[in-house]
């Protein structure tokens, strides 16, 4: 999946990566640990920084880029402000979450996995939040939106956008 | 310290081999051979694909017989009904994501899961599911990578790491698993420096070169196309190969002959500019030996080696010969003095190289050198228009090359395996310096091993020498180098193991071969029979080169001959 945002590390961040990598270095194994604390520090783990990594330990990009893609874990696209995570788990499923996911998808014109242009939304699915009394169910941030229909998707997004308006 | 031995049976034949051996390898002494498909001998060693499965004593599943180890009295058994079953259904499974385009594959009746799928008497549509469709890479001019065909053996990953290059690898996961390179990027942004090594190891179809034959074929139709082929010194070792002949026989008359039937203008002998790069190279070795330039020397007929060095070492650019290739020698020759001889335009001139390496294509497309050479063949391309022409190769005369490109000397030829390079500069260059130094065997130089050394002391001079064949060797010395550790003067480096014999353009030959024969050394033993069989064993004695200097170029490294057979290098922007 190729990176579709600009990356906007700060200084500050890329110096707590060499730090980390300066300290794991040695370390036999230590890609894993080094990629998942990049990801703590990042959000995601874009060419920039996985680029970093490989010159840091004397891999290849490709090497690397293989292991971050072969773990669901690691994620190429940073996360949005508010984090949609649509539940895909059985009870959910058969209530239609799927067409819910698909009006996220189309109402934001990403895909599962991915962030919109403006940072504002990124969508996951997720297998059971523990609500399956309220299927389908969907989560934005902490939020738990239950018993939904594909036209309530516009108005709680809307909600978002609002808030983020008047922040402004 | 002794190996110890080890007893056991493999089908109830008896065998005995050093303890460390595979299976695999232990049932070649009982003349079995166990199916495989990603392990390649020298290659690839990684167990992923399950063919080679076979039930042994101590063991209570199948086990992959290219990774396991033989123990004392241990009894396998490589042809049983469970064994049968389980590689039929890895086909099975392998084929139910293949792109089964046989009919205009590439490697249709040369490949490997078509082979093993007759032989298992497979179902190709048992398992029906969802296609995971990949673009085709067309991103190089040498390389064209196919993944619905490819069957994720690895083979090719691990010549790529082989290699130290690392341009590709697996990416994702499960069904979703493929080869590219990092962040899907095309073979183009990536680390490659196209010396095919992928393309000999691949089993299937998935990577091939960029084939140019229409555009030879169109060339050869064009009545106001002059189209000249000149021919490459190891092809003449491997054609054959592509025509069922035992790897190792020279073929060359049979090619001039069958190459002449395709209908070009002229059919030359690359090996004159093998001699002519070889006048320019000595003379810039021996100038820079005496004015105490920049040493060590590197020689710069493989452009891999050259990409290598301009992408990842760009400091160590003033260490390379200036020479232009031989292929890109050749180009340049025929565009300037042979086109002025004969008059012809050079732009009604269609130069066509056949080589045995994928990254000549590459060469002939930088933008400094573009219209030496028109199209780069791989001997692989050529053997297949030989066989679209109808021509039965294996019947036809011996022919020879046209005039004024015939004659070469041995030194020319051996330019084809690793340590050729350096022979033949060595022949020269000693001779150059001191007119009496007549030695004209350097066997410390030859042989297939990645790594040659070898001092001789000429005319006063001490002259350090290393003939390097593989890119991950090549990097170690030039790591060393970096690190202010020269114990060179003069080296040579092809980008493939064991040289061009070995290059990524020969043919595909199947694994049953590649795993039981000394490619590199049968390959290198039919150049260097032919040098030796040679009057002509110096490049400054061919009455070519006394032809081409009188009349054109005055003397080696002269001001036309810096114009016309030299080019420059720079840094490529890491990637």
């Amino acid at each position: 999946m190729a990176q579709n945002t600009k990356f906007c590390g700060s200084a500050e961040q890329m110096a707590k990566l060499h730090a980390i990598i300066e300290e794991y270095r040695s370390v036999p194994g230590c890609l894993m640990h080094i990629l998942q604390e990049a990801q703590a520090i990042f959000g995601y783990l874009p060419i920039e920084v996985q680029t970093v990594i490989a010159d840091g330990l004397g891999l290849s990009l490709s090497d690397v880029y293989g292991v971050v893609t072969f773990y669901s874990q690691f994620s190429l696209q940073p996360k949005g402000k508010n984090r949609i995570s649509v539940c895909l788990g059985t009870a959910c499923y058969v209530k239609g979450s799927e067409k819910i996911l698909n009006e996220v998808e189309k109402e934001l014109s990403i895909k599962c996995g991915e962030c919109t242009e403006d940072g504002l939304f990124s969508i996951d699915s997720c297998r059971c939040v523990g609500a399956c009394g309220l299927a389908p169910v969907m989560m934005i941030n902490e939020d738990v939106y239950g018993k939904l229909t594909p036209d309530m998707v516009k108005g709680i997004l809307e909600r978002y956008r609002k808030e983020e308006e008047t922040k402004e | 310290m002794e190996t110890k031995m080890i007893n056991l049976k493999i089908n109830g034949i008896p065998v005995t081999v050093p303890e460390g051996t595979t299976i695999l390898q232990a049932a070649r002494q009982a003349h079995i051979e166990i199916p495989t498909l990603c392990y390649l001998k020298d290659v690839s060693n990684v167990g992923s694909c399950r063919m080679c499965v076979v039930e042994t004593t101590g063991a209570r599943g199948l086990v992959a017989a290219c990774v396991y180890p033989v123990a004392e009295g241990m009894e396998v058994r490589t042809n049983t009904e469970k064994c049968r079953q389980s590689r039929k259904m890895t086909l099975e499974l392998i084929l139910s994501k293949h792109k089964k385009k046989c009919l205009s594959c590439e490697r249709n009746h040369n490949c490997e899961l078509q082979k093993l799928s007759l032989g298992y008497s497979v179902d190709e549509d048992r398992f029906k599911g969802e296609d995971y469709v990949l673009p085709i890479d067309t991103s190089t001019p040498y390389v064209v990578r196919d993944n619905d065909k490819c069957i994720n053996c690895m083979r090719c990953v691990e010549a790529c790491n082989k290699q130290s290059i690392h341009a590709i690898g697996p990416i994702q996961r499960g069904f979703y698993v493929h080869i590219g390179s990092a962040f899907d990027r095309p073979l183009a942004e990536s680390p490659c420096v196209g010396c095919g090594q992928c393309v000999v190891a691949c089993p299937v179809g998935a990577l091939s070169e960029r084939s140019d034959i229409d555009k030879v074929w169109a060339a050869i139709s064009d009545p106001s196309k002059k189209v000249v082929f000149f021919t490459a010194p190891s092809v003449r070792a491997t054609l054959g190969e592509a025509f069922d002949l035992p790897v190792g026989t020279n073929v060359e008359g049979k090619m001039i002959a069958a190459i002449r039937r395709l209908g070009p203008d002229a059919v030359f002998n690359m090996d004159v500019t093998a001699d002519l790069t070889i006048m320019e190279e000595a003379s810039e070795l021996i100038n820079r030996i005496r004015t105490n330039k920049i040493m060590p020397m590197f020689t710069s007929c493989c452009p891999a080696w050259i990409k290598f060095v301009e992408q990842s070492y760009p400091e160590m650019i003033p260490h390379l010969s200036t020479c232009k290739s031989p292929q890109q020698m050749f180009g340049a020759l025929l565009k300037s003095y042979w086109c002025e001889k004969n008059g012809v335009e050079p732009k009604s001139r269609f130069v066509v190289s056949v080589i045995p390496c994928t990254s000549k294509k590459y060469e002939c497309s930088r933008e400094e050198m573009k219209n030496d050479v028109d199209v780069a063949i791989t001997t692989r391309e050529l053997a297949r228009m030989i066989k679209t022409a109808g021509i039965k190769f294996t019947e036809l005369p011996d022919e020879e090359f046209d005039n004024p490109f015939a004659a070469a000397s041995g030194a020319g030829t051996i330019f084809g395996a690793t340590g050729g390079v350096m022979e033949a500069a060595l022949r020269t260059a000693a001779h150059m310096l001191d007119g009496d130094f007549e030695v004209l065997d350097f066997f410390a130089v030859r042989g297939s091993s990645p790594v040659k050394e070898a001092t001789y002391l000429v005319a006063g001079h001490t002259i350090r020498v290393a003939a390097i064949s593989g890119l991950a060797n090549a990097r170690k010395v030039i790591e060393q180098i970096c690190n202010g550790k020269n114990k060179y003067d003069f080296i040579e480096v092809m980008a493939c193991p064991g040289g061009c014999v070995n290059g990524g353009g020969q043919p595909t030959l199947s694994d049953s071969i590649r795993n039981t024969v000394e490619l590199k050394e049968a390959r290198a033993k039919a150049l260097y029979a032919s040098d030796d069989r040679s009057d002509l064993r110096r490049s400054s004695d061919s009455p070519v080169m006394d032809v081409i200097y009188d009349d054109y170029f005055g003397f080696p490294n002269s001001h036309k001959a810096h114009e016309i057979l030299h080019t420059a290098y720079w840094a490529h922007k890491k990637i």
